[in-house]
């Protein structure tokens, strides 16, 4: 070296010395670049996952007040939550259990627990595995007696997963509101689930037949029904025919057997 | 100097505007333009994105390998769009489910990614800096106007305050359902790069080639 007194010294040096096209320098420019900028956005990402936690717990809180038809914008959102009683359901008994302390239960970590779930072989909400036990809210009016149930449904649509709610009056058979507060479904076709317009259309519609007795009637078809089941049809999304089968499947899978129909049952005989 | 900087600034705004000139980044501008408020996020995010990409990308453009710039430049890229995602789902919540993809997409964006080939890899850091917020406010001010257009007359509204009220609402103006949806951009956009050329003439191309008359049979 010291007959080369202008050679830089130290590897990092001499590397960014190199000519730029050398296969060093390219090897280093390119781990070099990768592991700042993945310390970056891991740095952003990690830092900001708080804000983003709580923003997301609001919105889901939004989604439920919409869902119930109590929300109205520049509310103090928590607040109004807090009169909503979140109870854990028991999906085989549809009854409530104490098993659970409904404020830190996690649906999605007991779907992922194979102490608290079941896997699914027939799925048609694409979901996986299905918790035992859900969380669900109750309404209640202003003489405290029960107004609403609002209910989690998920499933598969398109691209993604939809997580919503559907709100349900007292009787466990009529429908008041559906909700969807997270999926990732094409925007302008599959998104327009969020549409208020074809939201609205779920209002006053029916799960059951005969009072709630009959069997699961509730679809998202295309084309006019007939007279006989204008009460449980939802017209399907215009240019959006795999996410209105997604989510015709996961409405008719938790309004079903396998998910609260045990604990609507109970609900219309005054069990719960 | 400041004039040569100063012109930078501004030439992107109209006489090299990067929509209605170069007709770069439409997919986003037909998009995210059905309100001003997403279109003015989306605007604040590519001009973040392209000045701090051609910042970054010009301050390492003499040790960036050739045979791996492109992938450099989208790792750069990547990784500021990532940024601006993980902020506005921190601090904007609803407006980041409204734009949803769309964020993601600016990494695709032909602006961010021309830009920083054409520009940024041949010039100093500085103008580099300014030529991203020109080319960014460039592309701004064309979903600006796209959604001004869209809002007003597709919904009645503008930043969401109702300026002209709808039938739906007990008002008396039947809102162009047509200008919610995307294919409206493409016209309106197509109207405004007319109004560009016509107001500013050496904008519009020389034909390619000039149709033959016929010869009479």
């Amino acid at each position: 070296m010291s007959d080369m007194p202008d050679a830089p010294k130290g590897p990092i040096a001499r590397l960014l010395a190199a000519p730029p096209d050398s296969v060093g320098k390219t090897l280093f420019i390119a781990v070099a670049l990768c592991l700042f900028c993945s310390m970056v956005v891991s740095v952003a990402a990690v830092s900001l996952r708080p804000v983003q936690e709580t923003n997301r717990l609001l919105d889901k809180q939004r989604n439920i007040l919409q869902v119930a038809g109590r929300y109205e914008p520049g509310m103090n959102i928590p607040e109004a939550f807090a009169s909503f009683e979140p109870r854990i359901v028991d999906l085989e008994s549809g009854t409530f259990t104490d098993q659970f302390d409904p404020a830190s239960f996690d649906d999605a970590a007991a779907a992922a627990d194979p102490e608290l779930s079941i896997a699914l072989t027939d799925d048609p909400a694409g979901i996986g595995r299905r918790a035992n036990y859900r969380t669900i809210y109750l309404v209640k009016d202003d003489n405290g007696d029960l107004d609403k149930v609002i209910l989690p449904i998920q499933g598969y649509g398109l691209w993604s997963t939809l997580y919503g709610f559907i709100a349900l009056e007292e009787n466990g058979n009529d429908i008041y509101g559906l909700q969807f507060y997270q999926h990732g479904e094409t925007p302008g076709l599959g998104a327009e689930v969020d549409n208020p317009r074809w939201i609205a259309l779920w209002s006053g519609k029916k799960l059951r037949g005969d009072e709630g007795e009959g069997s699961l009637k509730i679809t998202v078809a295309k084309g006019v029904p007939s007279p006989d089941m204008a009460d449980f049809h939802i017209d399907a999304l215009a240019g959006a025919t795999l996410t209105s089968v997604g989510v015709d499947n996961l409405v008719r899978y938790w309004m079903g057997e396998d998910g609260f129909a045990p604990f609507l049952e109970n609900l219309r005989n005054g069990g719960v | 100097m400041p004039q040569v900087k100063r012109e930078m600034l501004i030439d992107p705004l109209v006489d090299n505007n990067p929509i209605t000139l170069q007709v770069l980044g439409i997919c986003s501008a037909l998009a995210v333009t059905s309100s001003l408020q997403v279109s003015l996020v989306m605007a604040i995010a590519v001009t973040f994105v392209t000045a701090f990409s051609n910042l970054f990308i010009s301050l390492l453009r003499n040790q960036i390998p050739s045979s791996i710039r492109i992938i450099v430049q989208m790792v750069i890229i990547a990784s500021l769009v990532i940024l601006v995602d993980q902020v506005l789902k921190a601090f904007a919540y609803e407006i980041s489910k409204t734009l949803s993809v769309f964020v993601g997409l600016i990494i695709t964006n032909c602006i961010v990614m021309g830009r920083a080939e054409a520009f940024a890899m041949k010039n100093p850091p500085l103008p580099s800096f300014i030529d991203g917020i020109g080319n960014g406010m460039g592309y701004g001010l064309i979903l600006l106007l796209v959604g001004f257009i869209r809002e007003l007359f597709g919904s009645g509204s503008l930043f969401g305050i109702t300026v002209l009220p709808t039938v739906n609402n007990g008002g008396w103006y039947v809102p162009n359902g047509m200008l919610l949806l995307p294919p409206s951009a493409f016209f309106v956009i197509g109207l405004i790069i007319w109004a560009f050329r016509t107001w500013k003439p050496q904008q519009v191309e020389k034909r390619e080639f000039t149709i033959q008359t016929a010869e009479a049979h």
